[in-house]
């Protein structure tokens, strides 16, 4: 599953790979790497874009952002 | 000594540089692009530091222009601006994401400094943190615990900077920037790289952080407010109609008070220097010409003070969050909504507002459209125009007047809107667009800051797309004040001089008119008669569309002159009527309907102010950008015209 799929707040997900491409690097230095814990804590009117739980910290990801992220 | 600081975003680096250089700061460029450079200076026990503050970043290896700065300042060791010495800032409460970035610099191999910044709110977290520990496992790299709200242990951080060792044995982990020079954005190796990076980080936190943060329950409450389909667009449309009510209201008293001191300079040196040309170029010119640059002061100074409680505060990225969304279809993303509606109050903040945009291609987009809404200085010629040429007829509650006025603005806006998509479309980028953005707790602005930050934006302004406006300004002044020959000296001539004394103020408007008549812009006015009589103009409007180059508003009191009467006619409405009697060679009104309407669409999209375009050159660090909005938006004032003349005449 990836990550812009969840819209269950309560759950705390486990990242298992990100997306080969172009932001895959970005994500890792923003702390979004395999075995991270996360967490869907709002999303923006339209839902789009989202923000999670990084384990303490709030990031907001494009919904095309998360589709890079799988979950479990 | 040379000193860098290096931080992410939000951990309080900038706190840490206003406390230890004060208002010892200056900014500048780096040649050939367009990141600012900021650096200052301090001296602590007879050794004298300086200090440069570079972009806020989260890894060494670039994805954007900033980013791409601190890779070379830090990675070339023969570039101008190398530091002895790195001073890393890191939020305490988020140590595991910023130490990915700490690590990375000490592996570069050059002496750090590490700042542990926001001990305070840790506390509240409660995550106890053994920074001796740490320091010892990052292999006794000198860390300091650091309060930058209070500025508490300030003398501490200070001496820990002198006696920070200058030599570095090499660390077990440079080699993965030994060849970086070959390194290209979205290498498979950087990714792994940066795993093994946070798994080494999380083996060494293991040993000094037992706990790990928890957000905390009021902030999630604010959240829900603040990014609510309904009440989060409410309160941020409410915030930003009480911040330009502010702007208004504030800022009126101190541009008055710039205008007449500068009036009463203007009028001061005219006597008292010796009659001549230079006196008049100085008291006309020159004079007047700085006080149109220092007018903008006011306004950019609260406009940016209020952006800073707004990024300050957080609040900030939870606006870009709820309207990214609805600005991405038009090219633009979240952080281009308040520039955009800045523009309302006056373009030239709006345009410097865009340094937050990271993404080059859609802070362009934004920076080009900006101008597009109606600012402030449209007004005066709106207000003008309406009460020449729209018959005031009321429906109930809607008064014709007024809906075009409204209706004025919001073609502005959706000219804004539409250019933009255009723009999206032309401009072709590398960079992909991302959001990748971390939204920070709340917290209350330190307010120490806010002066510093209103200061530098002014001075930005005053002295770095002042030059070009106070040049350009002086070239007009001296355009409408000199004519070819003796035709202006022989037109005057031919006034009869009146005997009587109360006749005299009326002698010397039509002196003015006459001499702006025969000026050089007077000509240029006239030889362009023929390519805006399709809008429905005649020469005295040439004139005062280029007169009014200067400034939008100045059209007002060029048609004042032009028309010999006196200059403000809120209280004087001769301007008007003399305006309304005007007939054209065929005897008929050449202020109607269709050409009032013509003539203030001209001004809603016309690229009618050399400050912006100043401003634009400033910030894209070219006149490629400006020259470009310059022409699109003068042929879209054109085109749109001529449409309005011909449809409604």
């Amino acid at each position: 599953m990836t990550l812009d799929k969840i819209s269950n707040s309560s759950k705390s997900y486990i990242v298992k790979q990100i997306k080969k491409g172009p932001l895959t690097t970005k994500l890792i230095d923003m702390g979004l790497f395999p075995g991270k814990e996360i967490r869907l804590l709002f999303k923006a009117p339209f839902g789009d874009p989202i923000a999670i739980d990084v384990q303490g910290y709030t990031l907001s990801l494009r919904r095309e952002e998360a589709a890079l992220i799988s979950i479990e | 000594m040379k000193a860098a600081l290096v931080g992410n975003p939000n951990a309080g680096k900038t706190s840490v540089f206003n406390l230890l250089t004060g208002l010892n700061q200056k900014v500048g460029n780096y040649p050939g692009i367009t990141v600012d450079k900021k650096w200052g200076h301090f001296n602590y026990q007879g050794t004298d530091v300086e200090l440069l503050d570079l972009p806020g970043l989260y890894s060494i290896y670039p994805k954007s222009q900033d980013e791409e700065v601190v890779f070379q300042v830090l990675r070339q060791k023969d570039h101008r601006d190398h530091p002895d010495l790195v001073i890393v800032v890191m939020d305490a409460t988020n140590l595991e994401r910023n130490l990915f970035l700490a690590t990375q610099i000490l592996d570069l191999g050059i002496p750090t400094l590490l700042i542990a910044n926001m001990i305070d709110l840790m506390d509240k977290n409660q995550v106890g943190v053994n920074f001796e520990k740490l320091s010892e496992l990052l292999g006794g790299v000198p860390l300091v615990p650091f309060n930058a709200r209070t500025g508490q242990d300030l003398a501490l951080l200070k001496s820990a900077l002198l006696e920070v060792p200058l030599e570095v044995a090499s660390s077990p982990h440079t080699q993965e920037f030994t060849n970086l020079e070959e390194w290209n954005t979205g290498r498979q190796e950087e990714a792994a790289l940066g795993e093994a990076r946070y798994k080494r980080i999380r083996q060494i936190l293991s040993f000094c952080q037992p706990l790990t943060r928890k957000r905390s329950v009021r902030h999630q409450k604010w959240d829900q407010i603040l990014t609510h389909p309904v009440w989060g667009y409410l309160i941020f449309l409410s915030l930003l109609a009480l911040i330009f009510q502010t702007i208004f209201a504030w800022s009126e008293v101190p541009m008055n008070l710039i205008d007449t001191v500068f009036l009463t300079l203007s009028q001061w040196t005219q006597a008292t220097l010796p009659t001549g040309p230079l006196t008049n170029l100085i008291s006309q010119g020159l004079i007047p010409g700085l006080g149109g640059v220092m007018i903008f002061i006011p306004q950019i100074a609260l406009l940016f003070g209020f952006i800073f409680i707004l990024e300050e505060t957080g609040y900030m990225a939870r606006v870009v969050f709820i309207t990214d969304r609805l600005m991405r279809p038009f090219g633009l993303n979240g952080r281009s909504i308040v520039p955009l509606i800045s523009g309302v109050a006056c373009a030239i903040p709006a345009v410097m507002a865009t340094r937050t945009i990271d993404h080059w291609k859609e802070r362009l987009i934004t920076i080009m459209v900006v101008p597009l809404m109606s600012c402030s200085a449209r007004l005066p010629v709106y207000t003008l125009l309406i009460a020449l040429v729209v018959p005031d007829v009321s429906w109930g509650i809607f008064n014709l007047k007024g809906m075009v006025l409204m209706a004025l603005y919001l073609v502005g806006f959706v000219a804004a809107l539409l250019s933009a998509l255009l723009f999206k479309w032309i401009l072709k980028t590398k960079e992909k667009s991302f959001l990748v953005m971390e939204l920070p707790d709340y917290k209350t602005p330190r307010w120490s800051n806010l002066g510093i930050t209103m200061l530098e934006k002014c001075k930005i302004f005053v002295w770095e797309a002042g030059k070009v406006i106070l040049a350009i300004s002086v070239i007009l002044w001296i355009l409408a004040s000199y004519g070819p020959g003796d035709q202006m000296a022989s037109a005057i001539a031919k006034i009869p001089v009146p005997a009587e004394a109360a006749q005299q103020a009326y002698y010397q408007q039509q002196v003015k008119s006459v001499a702006l008549e025969h000026s050089y812009i007077g000509i240029a006015g006239k030889w362009m008669e023929p390519a805006i009589k399709p809008l429905g103009y005649n020469w005295q409007i040439g004139i005062s569309l280029i007169t009014s180059f200067v400034a939008r508003e100045v059209f007002v009191g060029s048609m004042a002159t032009i028309y010999s009467v006196g200059e403000t006619f809120e209280n004087d409405q001769t301007l008007l009527e003399r305006m309304s009697h005007q007939r054209n060679d065929l005897g008929k009104p050449v202020y109607t309907l269709a050409s009032g309407i013509s003539l203030m669409l001209f001004y809603a999209f016309a690229m009618q102010c050399m400050s912006t375009l100043a401003v634009v050159r400033r910030e894209t660090k070219s006149w490629k950008w400006p020259l470009i909005q310059l022409l699109y938006m003068t042929a879209l004032a054109y085109i749109s015209a001529l449409i309005a003349f011909n449809l409604l005449n």
